[in-house]
């Protein structure tokens, strides 16, 4: 069974503003799903008809085979959203907005009241439960829009940039929530800017650009498409030669650092025994770039100095 | 297996939103019940106490109790009306009722939700103003089934009245525009202080197309057993409106008029 699936979907604003040219998609159930694309891409418009908060102009969308446009209420109650902008009643107490949340998914209200207090205690915000919410920090109110989106325990999730300036700290700990809550059993769908948290997190991946899905994949076969990586060498002892290694790339930074652009094709080892016979020696190395997000950049058609 | 969506579902979700309507409408009650009942002690004191007393008998019966259901009826449609354009209208700019819009419950339910968080104010003001006259004039009741159900059901018209106009408004300004310019003055024209046989000919005719006359007249017949015009015709106008305003509420939410894009 696919957790969603959307057929020709297309979404045109006024002013004959084109979101979306037609996306066809499919998440199948279990999977942790990223979607990807620069601001504008109609990322947002994509989450919103599948949420129902956005009218599609012409195409279907699908959740656990169930419309979107024909049977709304049966399809929302298999989602749960976590919107990119705070939408909570800022006046309101953190128990209460989860609680009445439940209760407009027809969680009766103990058992609502039983799962906010497990929501929120597991993502850090059980002291602040009973406070104003407006006083959160921005962090907090992106983790109580998650527990808000737990509590009816929705088969799909779905997550709109839910780490968008979030610490790293808080980041981590929102990353292991969600993969737990996947592991369990929970169709996870993810937009972000981070890239690394694609990489680390999801399975599968789609990249739309311009109301466009243009890649379509599992997160390893698009990262098997990347033909050139470049590498960050630090060296022990500054170096005046630039080494020369027949079908690599290699660029001075600084004099105790190199940077290697490497096809797929060509053997580690081969650079490193010209470094050793030429008396360099490397003392650590790393990407010089998340790979994914190299990738991304040449799919959507950024140039990287430009960026 | 999918999640399902029950005859339950719906219920809880309805009470779900009538506890929150009627937990705002506490938690903030310097601003919800207090200042109604405060304004009509005011008209009391004046128009009833001090005026009043020089205005002598209205349709028969003394003016100060005469006036009564009137502005108890001023009271339940100006509070029916400001709850559900302000809570509703406030959900929409704080864009809180996302929660509503993206969860499995249907128009009807949201609808009927932020109707019964409207009753409840404009029945707890009513009720307070009530009390308020009958320390000036008394307590009068010709009919307990009249005066309760002209209440609820004025209160039902104009929550669904105040809906629309949460629905379609864009700012602040645009939910106090109606009551300011047309409520208010249909109320004071609506015959709360005056009986319409007073008005010269064509006034008169002209008074009779206004809705609110006939709601203040028969709750004046609930609670004093005089009217002006027909109850008949005044629950036929009651009804008509109400369910006019209720099929334009919900084919506005159905289409997301004003809520989704």
């Amino acid at each position: 069974m696919n957790a969603l699936e959307v057929r020709d979907l297309k979404k045109v604003y006024r002013k004959d503003v084109v979101a979306l040219k037609g996306v066809n998609l499919t998440v199948e159930e279990g999977d942790f799903f990223a979607l990807l694309g620069p601001n504008g891409a109609g990322k947002s418009t994509l989450i919103g008809i599948v949420s129902s908060l956005v009218n599609a102009t012409s195409g279907e969308t699908k959740v656990f085979g169930i419309s979107v446009q024909k049977e709304r209420s049966r399809a929302m109650a298999q989602i749960g959203l976590v919107p990119q902008e705070v939408n909570f009643n800022q006046f309101e107490k953190p128990i209460d907005i989860v609680v009445n949340q439940g209760g407009y998914y027809g969680v009766p209200r103990r058992l609502a009241r039983e799962r906010a207090e497990r929501y929120l205690k597991k993502l850090g915000l059980w002291d602040k439960a009973f406070g104003p919410s407006r006083q959160l920090s921005g962090g907090m109110k992106r983790r109580l829009m998650i527990a808000r989106a737990m509590v009816h325990e929705p088969k799909l999730l779905i997550l709109d940039e839910p780490t968008a300036g979030v610490d790293i700290e808080i980041r981590r700990s929102m990353w292991k929530f969600i993969s737990e809550i996947n592991a369990a059993g929970t169709t996870v769908i993810l937009t972000t800017h981070y890239l690394e948290e694609a990489e680390n997190l999801c399975r599968n991946v789609a990249i739309i650009d311009h109301g466009d899905i243009i890649e379509n994949t599992s997160i390893k076969h698009l990262l098997g498409k990347l033909q050139v990586e470049t590498f960050v060498l630090d060296l022990r002892e500054p170096n005046e030669t630039l080494p020369e290694v027949d079908g690599i790339e290699i660029v001075q930074r600084d004099p105790s650092t190199l940077e290697a652009s490497i096809p797929k094709s060509r053997s580690l080892n081969r650079l490193f025994r010209v470094l050793e016979e030429q008396g360099v020696e490397v003392i650590s190395m790393r990407n010089k770039a998340n790979r994914l997000e190299e990738l991304f950049m040449r799919l959507v058609g950024i140039d990287e100095e430009a960026a | 297996m999918s999640v399902e969506v029950s005859a339950s579902t719906y219920w809880t979700g309805f009470k779900t939103i009538l506890i929150k309507e009627v937990t705002r409408i506490v938690r903030i009650w310097p601003q919800t019940l207090i200042p109604p009942v405060i304004t009509m002690t005011l008209y009391f004191v004046i128009f009833g106490s001090i005026i009043g007393r020089r205005v002598g008998e209205m349709g028969g019966i003394d003016y100060m109790e005469f006036i009564v259901p009137g502005l108890i009826m001023l009271s339940v449609i100006t509070n029916s009306y400001g709850n559900i354009t302000s809570s509703f209208f406030g959900a929409k700019f704080g864009k809180h009722i996302e929660e509503l819009l993206i969860s499995p419950l249907p128009p009807w339910i949201i609808l009927a939700g932020y109707v019964s968080g409207a009753i409840f104010r404009a029945l707890v003001v009513g009720f307070l103003v009530w009390l308020v006259a009958g320390f000036f004039s008394g307590f009068h009741m010709h009919n307990v089934a009249v005066t309760l159900s002209i209440l609820l059901l004025t209160a039902i018209v104009f929550a669904l009245g105040g809906f629309i106009n949460a629905i379609y408004a864009q700012k602040f300004d645009d939910i106090a525009i109606i009551p300011t310019f047309v409520l208010q003055p249909m109320t004071y024209l609506g015959g709360v202080f005056f009986s319409v046989g007073l008005l010269p000919g064509v006034w008169e005719q002209l008074a009779l197309a206004n809705p609110i006359l006939y709601m203040v007249n028969a709750l004046r017949y609930g609670m004093l057993g005089i009217t002006d015009v027909s109850l008949g015709l005044a629950y036929f106008m009651i009804l008509l409106f109400g369910a006019a305003l209720g099929w334009i509420s919900l084919m506005l939410l159905k289409r997301g008029t004003g809520l989704r894009t």
